[in-house]
């Protein structure tokens, strides 16, 4: 109760300082339109989508997912520059001096995290469709994907929170929470299909967690190309999967996290 | 004796190896002040971190309130107030928010929250800029505003870690009058400070603290006696009129008089205060000698720090081999002794 409570009223903090330096929120925001942008008309062209119709609307409907998803593992950087910033100032002295719940000071960060993630998703979603992106199920189908894509943003925030405060920077936490994303966004499904890489390399891109989710929400999306033949074991059962890892990544980063803000000594 | 509102037995703690603290003990009774005094480095805000549950002592024992700050940091926390070296805000919220969100994670209600910020604000003058962000305040308006949010809940011990460092003298001034009102309200008070004056005005008790030991202890007075009682300083106009001047200042003399010939100043030590200076001018003016400046010196606490801190500098400086010998367990009792003990040594 105490918990919840103290989460909520630092979760509003965090919203509240979005709202007063809103060019965090809206740099946030051009860098995965870029990226729609890029792949679909840059790269889009090279790339064949198999099982995919010749339609040249084709790969967008593949690689929107992907981009999604990529979208909300970036809440990483937030929550691990956020983090670190309020450690490195006097405020986290007052939070951790008042008797307040242990775990709010993290869990309203990643609360807000979320919020900024779905404004990202609302945005993204209006360019998608405005350059020819639409889906292909039940609208509560559609629903529960972008639930499973703010899940997979929320577990990802927690590992934000991990690194910053584990780095004795903000700006270390910039980057150590973005370089790993990169190959681990790219080594999945995301961008291109998985069949078309080295065999050893497959292996990995099926059981990377971010494959899961955006293979998850492509199917309830209703983007997954109609001649696609999925085989591998964590594609065939997306959705499991990629609740699974998210949980999984909450339950561990969660509890690492809380364990080094209660022994932190500032 | 009323009981100890905050107490520390022994506490150590290292930082690699740097002996932050070196076993400190402290005692502050109930609505009284206690003022840690000592420069940077000597180990008051990491006191100051153990005493609020901040960090943890490698050794020794502390309780606020009564409760132990090891056992049930918890509770500890909901009966102390802390305002930092630096202010605790968030620049991003405006004052309002920033002591409604202290309120509500203090688990009051919204309502009873906001109502607690607008009293605060008001009271700290703050009522003008409650709806700006906090980024937008000067400094002395930011300490303020973190004063303000460790009084939220009204603690009963208060911590505040070099409350005026880097204020100007107005809003110093200022920032003194809202603690003199704090404790006259009953609060315990624990006040570190590098400033002799504040610590002179504000403290009950003071603590001389210095690489990670209380080196002494007493009331502003006690610690003024220590050094020794007051003076009367003359500085003759004539330095060939100095021989006779000492003659004639012999008899209120209770110790050796100092002499410093280029600055014409005599130095002797008397008791008697004010009556013993009249005495002195009439008998100075009577064998015909002309005084430039002429005062009665009070030690202040200046002379106390020096003495104490200057000497214990020196003697460790040109010591690292002795490091290995008998330490005193009790750095604070033998304040005096241990002072004059290195005095002895240089």
């Amino acid at each position: 109760m105490t918990a919840m409570n103290d989460s909520f009223v630092v979760a509003k903090r965090n919203v509240r300082r979005m709202t007063r330096i809103p060019e965090v929120l809206v740099f946030g925001l051009i860098q995965p339109v870029m990226f729609v942008l890029l792949f679909t008309y840059v790269m889009g062209g090279a790339i064949t989508v198999p099982g995919a119709t010749t339609d040249p609307n084709a790969y967008k409907q593949y690689l929107i997912a992907g981009i999604f998803a990529q979208t909300v593992t970036f809440a990483v950087a937030g929550a691990s520059a956020g983090i670190s910033e309020d450690m490195t100032k006097g405020l986290v002295d007052r939070f951790r001096s008042l008797p307040m719940a242990r775990g709010a000071v993290l869990t309203g960060r990643t609360l807000a995290d979320s919020v900024q993630t779905a404004l990202i998703l609302v945005v993204l979603s209006i360019v998608s469709l405005l350059i020819g992106w639409r889906t292909h199920n039940d609208l509560w189908k559609v629903f529960c994907g972008f639930l499973l894509l703010l899940l997979l943003g929320y577990a990802f925030s927690w590992i934000g929170a991990l690194i910053g405060l584990s780095v004795r920077s903000p700006e270390a936490a910039t980057s150590a929470g973005l370089v790993w994303l990169f190959p681990l966004t790219f080594i999945s499904n995301a961008f291109v299909p998985v069949a078309t890489m080295p065999g050893w390399l497959q292996p990995i891109a099926y059981w990377n967690p971010f494959s899961a989710t955006v293979q998850a929400v492509r199917q309830l999306f209703g983007n997954v190309p109609p001649g696609m033949v999925q085989t591998a074991w964590p594609m065939k059962h997306a959705i499991p999967v990629s609740i699974g890892w998210s949980v999984l990544i909450i339950v561990v980063f969660r509890t690492l996290a809380v364990r080094k803000y209660r022994l932190a000594d500032g | 004796m009323s009981e100890a509102a905050i107490s520390a037995e022994g506490l150590v703690r290292t930082f690699g190896d740097v002996r932050a603290l070196d076993g400190v003990d402290l005692e502050v009774p109930e609505a009284t002040v206690l003022g840690l005094l000592g420069p940077n480095g000597a180990g008051k805000t990491t006191a100051v971190r153990v005493l609020t549950t901040l960090l943890r002592p490698d050794s020794g024992r502390a309780s606020v309130a009564g409760v132990d700050v090891l056992k049930h940091p918890d509770k500890v926390r909901s009966l102390i107030g802390l305002s930092g070296q630096y202010a605790a805000v968030d620049e991003y919220l405006t004052g309002q928010e920033n002591l409604q969100m202290v309120g509500e994670l203090y688990q009051m209600s919204a309502r009873e929250a906001k109502a607690r910020a607008r009293e605060l604000l008001k009271r700290f003058s703050l009522d003008d800029a409650a709806g700006r962000i906090a980024k937008t305040y000067s400094g002395g308006m930011r300490r303020r505003l973190d004063l303000a949010a460790a009084l939220v809940v009204r603690p009963p011990v208060m911590f505040l870690d070099e409350p005026t460092t880097g204020l100007d003298p107005r809003n110093r001034m200022a920032l003194w009058e809202v603690i003199e009102e704090l404790v006259g309200e009953g609060t315990t008070l624990l006040l570190t400070t590098q400033y002799l004056e504040e610590a002179d005005r504000l403290a009950h008790d003071i603590a001389v603290v210095d690489r990670g030991r209380v080196i002494a202890r007493g009331t502003a007075d006690q610690l003024k006696a220590q050094i020794g009682g007051e003076r009367v300083e003359v500085v003759v106009t004539d330095s060939a009129a100095l021989p006779l001047a000492v003659e004639a200042l012999a008899p209120y003399a209770i110790g050796e008089p100092t002499v410093e010939p280029h600055t014409r100043r005599i130095t002797v030590p008397v008791t008697g205060g004010a009556r013993v200076l009249a005495d002195v001018i009439r008998d100075l003016d009577a064998r015909g000698i002309l005084i430039h400046d002429i005062g009665l010196r009070r030690p202040t606490l200046d002379d106390v720090f020096l003495s104490l801190t200057g000497h214990v500098t020196e003697a460790e400086e040109g010591g690292d081999e002795d490091e290995g010998g008998p330490q005193s367990p009790d750095g604070e009792t033998g304040a005096g002794r241990r002072a004059g003990r290195k005095k002895a040594r240089v």
